[in-house]
């Protein structure tokens, strides 16, 4: 690979790598050739940790100093206390006794066999309450050594002179107002501009092995997460991405961002060295801007299955949701009945103590406010129904509740303006053979919040998707049993605005599996993928009109951009063939496509709000046609110097291949002699060009005699 | 343009040749008998028996009365166009690929698999014009590729042979000396496998189709890259219209690696592509399976494709073929 880039960078500057006498180039001295590596923090951090070797070990202190006769029985119950965490090493367990006066020094020494032991061991029973007046105080090894080397006299840190970072929106304010997208094929990662009217991409940045795993934009676009194995890190800039910060956390599998990127949550699962032992869980919580750990938890892998009853489902990716709105004020995660709460403030549970929900199964925040809606199975065969709970945080005060009877599964779906709830309710039949859907419609907004059901004209039809319109009060249904399924659109508002949900239409027999809305609302696309192979309805719900359909075939993945104008339909690897992306205009046309092949990812970077104000908005939208008129005139001109472009390009194309054949022609006839003379001179080039001739051939086809008597003497 | 189907074959079709004057279709495929049809109407004329294995390939001499085929039973035989008989029969000790006619028709160079310990190598045979003198010596043998050997053509006034093969590399030999004159480089190059090679009708460029899902034209003289085709899929096939700026490449998905249900995933369309724009024209659609063989009449208004599903597919051009605009 070194080769490689080598001779990358030496096609870049313009060197014949084949010219150059490698041992004629002098290096400058030193084992670094005086150029600082970027690495080298890492390596320093690698080091730290390794240094020692002795992370196995910890230090029990705040024992009680107990004489000869009490020693052994000390011993027992310290090695009691800690072999119940691991395995302590043969000779692993050292109380020192002071040789004076032959007592304990209140202290002892643990080796386990392994760093991840000593770890947990430390973690568990620091603060362990032997007796009122020992309260154990648990220490690394490694961490005492450190401790000791605190210089006594406290220095002021050095105040850094401030200088101004990189303006992270830089994107935001392209000229052409283009939007960006990160792709991932093969070792490479490129982050390209959508430029839309030149009907092709056009490339702002590429890595080969930018990231060991994936990438991920954050939610308001002002980063590129990378995943590595020692950790992660935000990439972002003005003018091309720097590495803004570095998130220690080694074999990081999962991270996700709060919804307004403050902070960076991050996971990583540890094989036990007892194989039957749960697995191990760590996630920290980072701040973004810092870097600083804001909270770590670590446990068993059972700790932070999802809940509910009996079956472990394991770990459910983000294992914490946020909640509050673009506050990042709360997050939560769900454990066996109960949900527990954060607030970001302090780190800490609200009120220091998790909220209780018997048997809670799944929750969810509202995107805009701290409301939770928690979901509670059946329980006691039916005796106690199902239940749907919206509560309030930090009050922790429920706002409303539903029994549900006969339930067997609940879905919840938050509008994205956090108006609506809908609740996606599966209920047994009264046989309990099959089960049935209906919908519970919350309107969050609204005094008491009113609940409304809504069942489908056709009870038994499955549903096979459901999506709100975003910030919207429209949603669609893909409902059905058969392999064409019908589609229905339904709004929250009816015609006079009375507050009952109102069918708009369905539409019958659609090859549709999946359901993707604008980001702006009021188009769809209605997509079959999978099994459908990726057949593709582009629907306007204000018309209720198709205005295109399309297949973009074996696709499997639809995203729409930030700004709801363009669509992005790729083939990832999951398929052999195929691999790529497709870009579509709002209504279906198809702009531009790439072929790749090993294709991951493809993620376009999520914008920030709009700065408008809602009136400003509607004002613009009022007169669309003065403000469009620049941008016409400017596609206008794009157009002619793209058709323009594309003449002169022909026309160079032929110029040059003219020139080959002229060249070809005249060696040609050079070796016409020659070639001559290799046919024995048979045949002269010119017989070689394919000429029809016509040519009048008469055939006799037969010949008879017939006698015809004459008469001669007349 | 509806096309003529011409079921002959049992297995997979592997060449297809048209005699000079383009009224004679000569196909090649791995059932061992080579078939020669009537190229205006897809008439069965004759078969060729006597070979013991796949044929991989063959040649039509110019004036139509010789016919040279290279087969997986380590032998090339030369036939009688006429009748159908065998004139001779070269041995080899590994399956014979390909086989090309020099000008003049004096010459012939075949090329042989790589075999056990055997490496592949390229044979030039002379063609003696009675079949009673010929001899079966090499003239000349030229090793040096890695791996199979897809094709081997002559170059201008014999002076060179080109060959190319699964190592993805084109050499230019000297067909005298046996010096390797040439060879394509790394960058430029094919990145994968080259499974066909063909030359234009005048002998000055080449067409060559590969594994990397596109086809190159170069200078037959100098080896320079003039243009690439991409596609998305293996290209198995190629040829160049002889009337228009046209390319066709065949292929598809790899037969072995053809489980989707959907023919539509296997893309087995032969692509025209603009010569000198470089640019897809259009495609046509028919073979259930990947195009393993494809030759243009050299009228330039029909040509033919074969493919792994043991048919060949003739097409007449309509009328509007002859007017696209691009």
């Amino acid at each position: 690979m070194a080769d490689a880039l080598i001779e990358e960078r030496a096609a870049l500057m313009g060197i014949d790598m084949s010219q150059i006498d490698l041992d004629s180039v002098q290096l400058p001295p030193g084992e670094d050739f005086g150029i600082i590596s970027d690495d080298d923090d890492l390596y320093q951090e690698d080091t730290l940790e390794l240094d020692t070797g002795l992370g196995n070990i910890i230090i029990v202190d705040n024992l009680p100093v107990v004489p000869r006769e009490k020693f052994d029985k000390l011993e027992g119950v310290v090695r009691k206390i800690y072999s119940q965490i691991g395995v302590i090493k043969d000779d692993g367990l050292w109380m020192p006794v002071d040789p004076d006066t032959q007592k304990t020094l209140g202290y002892c020494f643990i080796e386990y066999n392994t760093a991840q032991e000593a770890e947990l061991a430390k973690e568990k029973t620091n603060g362990y309450k032997l007796d009122r007046s020992h309260i154990f105080a648990v220490s690394m090894f490694e961490d005492f050594d450190r401790f000791m080397r605190v210089p006594d006299e406290w220095a002021p840190p050095e105040t850094k002179p401030y200088t101004p970072g990189e303006n992270l929106q830089q994107w935001l304010t392209d000229e052409k107002a283009r939007d960006q997208f990160v792709i991932r094929a093969g070792s490479d990662t490129e982050v390209l501009w959508n430029d839309a009217r030149q009907l092709k991409p056009e490339p702002v940045h590429r890595r080969a092995f930018w990231t060991e795993s994936f990438v991920q934009w954050s939610p308001l676009g002002t980063y590129l997460a990378t995943v590595h194995r020692q950790g992660s890190a935000v990439w972002g800039g003005a003018s091309t991405f720097n590495r803004l910060m570095r998130y220690a956390h080694p074999q990081v599998k999962l991270i996700d961002f709060s919804p307004s990127e403050k902070y960076l949550v991050t996971y990583s699962s540890h094989e036990p060295s007892n194989p039957r032992d749960p697995q191990r869980v760590v996630i920290n919580i980072f701040d973004v801007r810092t870097g600083k750990i804001m909270r770590d938890f670590k446990g068993s892998a059972d700790d932070f299955a999802v809940g509910g009853t009996g079956a472990v489902t394991g770990v459910s990716w983000p294992v914490f949701r946020w909640g509050g709105g673009r506050d990042d004020k709360y997050f939560a995660r769900i454990g066996k009945s109960v949900v527990s709460v954060y607030e970001t403030e302090t780190f800490s549970l609200i009120d220091k103590k998790s909220l209780k929900v018997e048997n809670v199964m799944d929750f969810n925040w509202s995107p805009t406010d701290p409301i939770l809606a928690l979901y509670v199975p059946e329980l006691g065969g039916g005796n106690q129904p199902a239940r749907v709970s919206l509560v309030q945080i930090p009050s922790k005060e429920e706002l409303r509740q539903k029994n549900l009877f006969s339930v067997s599964d609940c879905k919840m779906y938050w509008q994205s303006n956090g108006d609506y709830l809908a609740v996606k309710v599966d209920r047994y039949t009264k046989t309990k053979k099959s089960t049935y859907t209906g919908f519970e419609l919350f309107r969050i907004k609204e005094r008491d919040i009113p609940i409304e059901v809504l069942e489908l004209e056709n009870k038994n039809d499955k549903i096979i998707a459901f999506a709100w319109e975003p910030k919207g009060h429209r949603f669609a249904v893909i409902h059905g049993d058969g392999p064409r399924p019908d589609v229905s659109f339904y709004s929250m508002r009816s015609g006079n605005n009375t507050g009952r949900v109102s069918k708009l239409t369905t539409l019958k027999g659609k090859q549709a599996n999946f359901l993707f809305w604008s980001p702006a609302g009021r188009y769809i696309i209605l997509a079959g993928l999978k099994n459908f192979n990726g057949q593709l309805e582009f629907y306007n719900v204000d018309e209720l009109e198709t205005m295109a359909t399309a297949e973009h075939f074996m696709a499997t993945d639809i995203e729409w951009d930030p700004t709801g104008r363009y669509v992005a339909t790729a083939v990832t690897s999951v398929h052999e063939m195929e691999n790529g992306f497709n870009i579509w205009s709002f209504n279906g046309k198809l702009l531009y496509r790439i072929l790749k092949d090993h294709f991951f990812q493809f993620l376009w970077r999520p914008r920030p709000p709009s700065l408008l104000s809602p009136e400003k908005e509607e004002e613009i939208a009022k007169n669309l046609k003065k403000y469009s008129k620049k941008y016409e005139a400017e596609d206008q001109d794009v157009s002619m110097l793209l058709s323009e472009q594309d003449r002169e390009k022909r026309k160079m194309l032929k110029d040059e291949w003219e020139k080959w054949v002229s060249r070809w022609k005249q060696m040609q006839e050079e070796e016409k002699l020659e070639r001559q003379n290799l046919r024995d001179g048979e045949a002269s080039d010119e017989e070689e060009e394919y000429e029809a001739k016509e040519v009048e051939v008469e055939e006799l086809l037969d010949v008879s005699e017939e006698v015809l008597s004459f008469d001669y003497e007349e | 343009m509806r096309p003529i189907l011409m079921k002959g074959h049992e297995r997979p079709l592997t060449f297809l040749k048209y005699n000079r004057e383009g009224d004679l279709l000569f196909s090649c495929a791995k059932d061992h008998t080579p078939t020669v049809w009537f190229a205006d109407n897809g008439e069965r004329l004759g078969t060729y028996r006597g070979h013991n294995g796949a044929v991989w390939c063959c040649d039509v001499s110019r004036d139509s009365m010789r016919l040279i085929t290279g087969s997986a039973d380590t032998t090339a035989k030369l036939w009688s166009v006429q009748n159908g008989t065998q004139l001779f029969t070269f041995n080899f000790d590994s399956p014979a690929r390909s086989v090309d006619f020099s000008i003049g028709d004096k010459l012939a160079v075949i090329t042989t698999d790589p075999f056990m310990e055997l490496p592949s190598a390229i044979h030039v045979k002379r063609i003696a014009r009675d079949p009673a003198d010929q001899a079966s010596e090499s003239v000349l043998v030229l090793r040096g590729h890695q791996g199979r050997i897809a094709r081997a053509v002559w170059g201008p006034l014999n002076k060179t042979i080109i060959s190319a093969g699964e190592d993805a590399v084109i050499r230019i030999w000297d067909s005298e000396t046996g010096k390797l004159l040439r060879e394509s480089d790394k960058e430029t190059g094919h990145k994968k496998a080259v499974t066909s090679l063909m030359k234009s009708v005048d002998g000055s460029h080449f067409v060559t189709g590969s594994q990397d899902k596109s086809a190159k034209l170069w200078d037959i003289r100098t080896l320079t890259l003039i243009k690439t085709y991409v596609t998305e899929r293996p290209v198995n096939a190629v040829t160049m219209s002889p009337l228009l700026d046209h390319v066709v490449l065949g292929g598809g998905q790899d037969a072995s690696a053809v489980t989707m249900t959907d023919h539509r995933a296997g893309k087995f369309e032969a692509k025209f592509f603009d010569k000198i724009l470089q640019e897809e024209i259009g495609g046509v659609k028919g073979h259930f399976g990947p195009i393993n063989a494809l030759a243009f009449n050299p009228d330039g208004k029909s040509f033919s494709s074969g493919g792994e599903d043991g048919y060949v597919r003739l097409h007449h051009f309509d009328p509007d073929y002859f007017n696209i605009k691009i």
